[in-house]
């Protein structure tokens, strides 16, 4: 059964100037992890707040848990939880107060408020924390008490906004086993970010999204056998250039590209570091040294080079009376 | 319904508790009306003869009292602007909540804030010489009243703030209608000493009106009303009335819808 099912949403901004979702279809299977991939401004948060029941869209239809968010809003918030590329909590509160609060505000009563409060808290490790106002926080904190938040009645449904953006390595890294835990729990989850990196750790499945349109969809690999997969580079001092071309074609059996200005090789590789080892050992042979050399991913910007066939631009954000700058 | 009253009673809540974490901003809420107060009292007081009896402050307090009370809008504007700026709005309108609970509950936590902020003013009048000479009863309805009206200025910050792009500037935006406004009013000095336009202005300004309605309560002659015979003049209650009744009638249907679209 399909959780979350969207059907050609298309939403414009500033009377049709800007448009935001340009007819987007997706769906979610029920207790799997959908991520949308694409770059600011490609529409993912606009998708977001359409499923979550915070924007209309100008036309098109959407369910979550087979509720018409459009028609029956307020049985949708009921069952799903979000929590925003924004730290959405109120700062001055303590992390207690503000899982309390909205406790009461899922009608939950004042002693079943607390209890929630404490065992959230002590799931996603703010128990220390909890009396210190938000503020006082570090983002990765903010961010794991902001989707506590939106854990207090156990959602049926998910919607996770860019969860990692802005956090360093070690938040990324705790917030991402949060994540999991979550949906070994068995929930749903949507969840939009920039980075390949996460999609590919936490999705089951993948849609990139590009101008308010899906312009892939798959597994990981799937969309990585697109991109073309790994990719060997090196760089070498000019008058090496043309043999080291020649050894890296070998190698590679691909299309050879040089980049002059930086005196950098490239070649798609499929042996990975395998491949790395031949290039160097015949390097050596032919007596040169490489300036630096190494294997590159597939980034965001390769799977958007090979999917569009442009780079991932950024789409500058529509500036809009009393909003903060929330579309992405 | 009940949920709608519990879930206001619920941000009500949240706005004390932010008091409660941050103290500062309900001295500093306090001390700046009381800093007026003393300000008006010893710099202007010596100057301005009204042959009252009491002196200048009887005449000054229902009007530093008004000005107070219209003044919190600007924080109301600013507190749902920061909300919103910061996502807060969002997390609200996703929840299973009513719609009317969140500014509902703002505006509750404003009045609850105005009792505080009126009471120590109160104190403070009394220590500098004010005497209301019209019985409890009376006393009481006045303070009742700067409430409600307090309340229905409320919903214009609740509108200001939604609308806004940014607090500060809300803030600010604020302070630019409601000082104005305040000062071309019968709150601190004689309407008669003014152009004849603003003469008229301060006439119907519902600050003057609701001024001129608190002195009615607390037994003080009306001197610096302007010329007799206008209906904002000889029914200062009345008119006051209607200006909340209007004010209310115009913002709170606009501030639930903006709200409810408040993304769009």
């Amino acid at each position: 059964m399909k959780s979350v099912i969207a059907e050609h949403l298309i939403k414009t901004y500033r009377n049709g100037e800007v448009k935001a979702l340009d007819d987007l279809s997706l769906d979610v299977e029920e207790g799997t992890v959908l991520s949308v991939l694409g770059p600011n401004g490609a529409g993912k948060t606009t998708t977001v707040r359409i499923l979550a029941t915070l924007l209309a869209p100008d036309s098109g239809r959407a369910s979550v848990g087979g509720i018409d968010v459009i028609k029956s809003p307020e049985k949708v918030r009921e069952i799903i939880g979000l929590s925003g590329q924004y730290a959405a909590v109120d700062e001055t509160l303590t992390g207690w107060d503000n899982l309390v609060m909205f406790g009461r505000l899922y009608h939950l009563g004042k002693q079943a408020s607390i209890n929630r409060a404490n065992e959230l808290l002590e799931r996603f490790s703010l128990t220390e924390s909890a009396r210190r106002p938000i503020k006082t926080y570090s983002g990765g904190m903010r961010r794991r008490l902001d989707l506590a938040a939106s854990l207090i009645v156990r959602p049926k449904v998910l919607f996770l906004d860019e969860p990692t953006t802005g956090l360093d390595p070690r938040g990324r890294q705790e917030m991402w086993g949060v994540i999991e835990e979550l949906v070994k729990d068995g929930v749903t989850l949507l969840l939009t970010t920039q980075y390949l990196e996460e999609a590919d750790q936490l999705a089951d499945e993948i849609a990139v999204i590009d101008h308010g349109k899906v312009i892939a969809r798959g597994t990981s690999d799937v969309l990585k056998k697109q991109v073309g997969g790994e990719r060997l580079e090196v760089v070498v001092e000019s008058a090496h250039i043309k043999t080291t071309m020649d050894i890296v074609a070998k190698v590679s059996g691909d299309k050879v590209s040089l980049d002059e200005a930086l005196r950098q090789i490239s070649a798609p590789v499929s042996t990975g570091a395998t491949a790395l080892i031949e290039v160097l050992r015949a390097l050596d042979v032919a007596g040169i040294h490489p300036l630096d050399v190494g294997l590159k991913r597939p980034s965001l910007d390769d799977v958007f080079m090979s999917l569009t066939g442009h780079v991932a631009e950024e789409i500058v954000a529509v500036p809009e009376t009393g909003k903060k700058k929330g579309r992405k | 319904m009940k949920n709608a009253i519990s879930d206001a009673l619920v941000i009500t809540k949240r706005q004390l508790l932010q008091l409660a974490r941050v103290p500062e901003v309900l001295i500093f809420s306090t001390i700046q009306p009381v800093m007026f107060v003393l300000l008006f009292r010893y710099v202007f007081g010596g100057s301005i003869s009204t042959g009252q009896p009491g002196g200048y402050v009887q005449l000054l307090m229902p009007g530093i009292f008004v000005q107070t009370v219209a003044f919190t809008l600007a924080a109301t504007a600013s507190g749902l602007a920061e909300d919103m700026g910061k996502g807060l709005i969002d997390r609200f309108r996703s929840l299973p909540i009513s719609r009317s609970a969140l500014v509902v509950g703002r505006t509750l936590g404003d009045s609850l804030l105005n009792i505080v902020v009126l009471a120590v003013m109160g104190i403070a009048g009394y220590v500098v010489g004010w005497r209301p000479t019209s019985g409890l009863p009376k006393v009481l309805l006045a303070f009742l009243f700067l409430l409600l009206f307090g309340y229905a200025l409320s919903w214009t910050g609740i509108f200001a703030g939604l609308s806004a792009r940014d607090a500060r500037v809300v803030q600010n935006m604020s302070f630019m209608i409601t000082f104005p406004l305040t000062f071309l009013s019968n709150a601190f000095a004689p309407t008669t000493g003014m152009p004849r336009a603003l003469q008229y202005f301060a006439e119907w300004n519902p600050v003057s009106t609701m001024v001129a309605a608190c002195r009615e309560l607390f037994g003080v002659e009306n001197q610096f009303g302007a010329t007799a015979g206008s209906f904002p003049s000889e029914n200062p209650l009345a008119m006051s009335l209607i200006y909340m009744v209007l004010i209310m009638a115009i913002f709170v249907p606009l501030s639930v819808r903006k709200y409810k679209n408040s993304s769009k």
